[in-house]
């Protein structure tokens, strides 16, 4: 019954939904809706659960003084200081000018740009090394890159600038990009597509069980 | 009377302060009213007829209604013909709609329903409820504006439109085409499965990436570290992590049976949930049921980069010898990818996210492009039952590409407007 009872509303749930997608009538027209409501609703209990485990992890650390515990320790005075003054702010916690506001727009969003911002170093050293020409399809990037790169900046049209229009560095970016580059996206997202949805089939008819701990 | 009027007389309200400050108050009242809204004076009694007729438009024409297809009711659509004059410059501001509702067989009030620009010639009327039948009618409006103020306005009614009732209907045929699509790949997919059931051998393509999940543990045990299994970004409710979630049973198998530590590091609540069930459960599985700990699949933050920071500090900290990351990724998969790669841990990433692809191949040593996440469980498990759908899978592939060489010589040559055939709205 372990298994049995969450395929079955796997299957039902499953079944729903795919009925939902083609009979526009109530109340499946209205199935959807439910469904993201309860998934907010359980999500939201949810949190409390990731909350309690970070905190549990992290104390442990600290009491059994593990490698790196000092790093635990921040996570614990950032956790209780930020719940804390949002929990004090009451309902106007969000209103500009407060304390949340304030570690908002001065701690949270400075750290986020600055995670989000290492990717610029990461890129170039991710191409560097994608783009070292030991093979065929290696070079084949490399010439690509170079041409879409150089046609995207305005110093490539100052070069290509005397050839006719259409025949340009960025008219070449722009062939590269809307022909073999979509090309191979879609056949991509075409294959993403049937994976889906076999997988989603394979779930519903309860063929892969290893989502529940697998068995038969 | 002399009484009555004294008796009017006598309130102090009536004395010229208040008078004055009454007339202010009105006018104050009248000029933000007049701000929100135009004021309509009518002055049509006073104009000539020869004036009036310059003013008034001609009506819209030939109303026509319908209910809307493949909805849930409450729907109707109206269209007209335009007025002759609406043009531009013409006599034309605005198409009103009215409606009524027909009580025993007779039409109630004509209210007004919406209103659509000049040049429209539809509206959609998406307050009705079903089974009430309605009139319409479309109201062509002149009118001349000053200062805000409607000076003067010229309605021209058209002819009642037929009775319409709204209804929901119990099929949206303009998805007609994907319904086929999944009859059909379910129709391969169970063809398949019972094939493989009966014995058949089934040849399936190798994944590369796959084929080195033993290896990439192996390593992990030879050189005494740890594994990383990163799950993405997403919930419970995306197929990839429930993807990603069929790949880390595999995966904790062999780690339980290499008694190699894998560490899952989530970033929600329910993957993490559902994570260690897994695990769990693999651990079981193959007679490791002691060396499970609730720690190893742990919560860090649902936030996209305190969760990257989060790995990246683990990765370069504990420096473990190989990574997995299957599921959905974003802007962080570089940077989890690249910090990994500095390390020189093994890795094996997997998405569906075709903007992330790029970036996992050129910074993992293995890459599961796309559909290769979601076949991965199957390979991985080897059961007959499994490996049928993927063969499914594969017809399906088939036959999207045969349709694709057929649309494509058909578009070429303009011959049935093949494409129509799988519009989806």
């Amino acid at each position: 019954m372990r298994r049995e009872i969450p395929l079955l509303i796997t299957g039902i749930v499953g079944f729903g939904f795919v009925v939902q997608y083609f009979v526009p009538h109530y109340p499946f027209s209205e199935m959807s809706n439910w469904f993201a409501d309860w998934f907010s609703i359980v999500q939201a209990c949810a949190i409390v659960l990731g909350g309690l485990n970070l905190m549990k992890v992290s104390f442990k650390k600290v009491m059994d003084k593990k490698d790196d515990w000092g790093y635990a320790v921040v996570v614990i005075l950032s956790f209780v200081v930020v719940l804390g003054i949002g929990f004090t702010g009451g309902e106007e916690f969000r209103v500009p000018g407060t304390p949340f506001d304030w570690l908002y727009n001065y701690i949270y969003i400075p750290l986020s740009a600055t995670m989000f911002s290492i990717l610029a170093f990461y890129v170039a050293s991710a191409s560097y090394r994608a783009f070292r020409a030991r093979n065929f399809e290696a070079t084949l990037l490399l010439v690509a890159a170079f041409f879409v790169m150089l046609g995207r900046v305005p110093v490539g049209e100052v070069i290509s600038g005397f050839m006719p229009v259409g025949y340009r560095l960025g008219d070449l970016a722009s062939w590269t990009m809307n022909f073999p580059q979509a090309a191979g996206q879609r056949a991509i997202m075409i294959g993403i597509g049937l994976g889906i949805v076999s997988t989603s089939l394979r779930i519903i008819l309860g063929i892969e069980r290893s989502h529940i701990g697998g068995g038969e | 009377m002399r009484n009555r009027l004294r008796s009017f007389r006598s309130p102090s309200l009536c004395t010229p302060g208040f008078l004055l400050t009454l007339i202010i108050l009105l006018i104050g009242v009248s000029i933000s009213f007049a701000q929100d809204e135009p004021v309509v004076v009518d002055t049509t009694s006073a104009v000539p007829d020869s004036v009036l007729a310059e003013r008034v438009p001609l009506p819209p024409t030939n109303i026509r209604v319908a209910d809307r297809l493949n909805d849930a009711g409450g729907s109707i659509v109206i269209t007209w013909d335009m007025s002759p004059d609406d043009r531009v410059e013409g006599k034309v501001q605005e198409y009103m709609v009215m409606r009524a509702e027909i009580v025993g067989g007779q039409p109630g009030e004509f209210v007004e329903v919406g209103d659509a620009t000049p040049g429209a010639t539809e509206y959609s009327d998406g307050n009705t409820k079903d089974g009430i039948e309605y009139l319409y009618k479309v109201v062509a409006v002149n009118n001349y504006l000053e200062n805000n103020t409607v000076i003067w306005k010229e309605l021209a009614e058209s002819g009642l439109s037929d009775p319409i009732k709204s209804s929901a209907q119990w099929f949206n045929s303009s998805r007609l085409s994907p319904f086929i699509g999944i009859l059909l790949l379910g129709f391969f997919i169970i063809y398949f499965i019972n094939q493989a059931k009966s014995g058949k051998k089934l040849f399936i393509r190798k994944i590369a990436g796959m084929e080195a999940v033993d290896e990439a543990v192996g390593r992990a045990t030879e050189m005494g570290k740890k594994i990383y299994y990163v799950p993405g970004l997403s919930d419970m409710d995306n197929v990839q992590t429930i993807a990603a979630m069929s790949i880390l049973g595999r995966v904790a198998e062999l780690a339980a049976e290499y008694e190699t530590y894998l560490d899952v590091p989530v970033c929600r609540s329910m993957v993490m949930v559902t994570a260690r069930e897994m695990v769990k459960e693999a651990y079981s599985k193959v007679g490791r049921p002691d060396s499970y700990s609730n720690e190893q699949v742990h919560y860090l933050t649902d936030d996209q980069f305190g969760y990257a920071a989060a790995i990246d500090g683990m990765v370069v900290r504990e420096e473990p010898a190989t990574i997995f990351y299957m599921g959905t990724f974003y802007a962080e998969s570089l940077i989890l990818a690249e910090t990994g790669n500095s390390i020189g841990a093994i890795q094996i990433a997997g998405t569906a996210m075709p903007s992330q692809l790029p970036f996992f191949v050129a910074a993992c040593d293995y890459t599961l492009i796309g559909e290769e996440l979601f076949a991965a469980s199957a390979y991985l498990s080897k059961a007959p039952k499994e490996l049928g759908s993927l063969k499914g899978q594969d017809m399906g592939k088939a036959v999207i590409l045969v349709a694709l060489i057929l649309g494509m010589l058909l578009e070429t040559f303009n011959i049935w407007q093949f494409s129509k055939l799988f519009a989806v709205q």
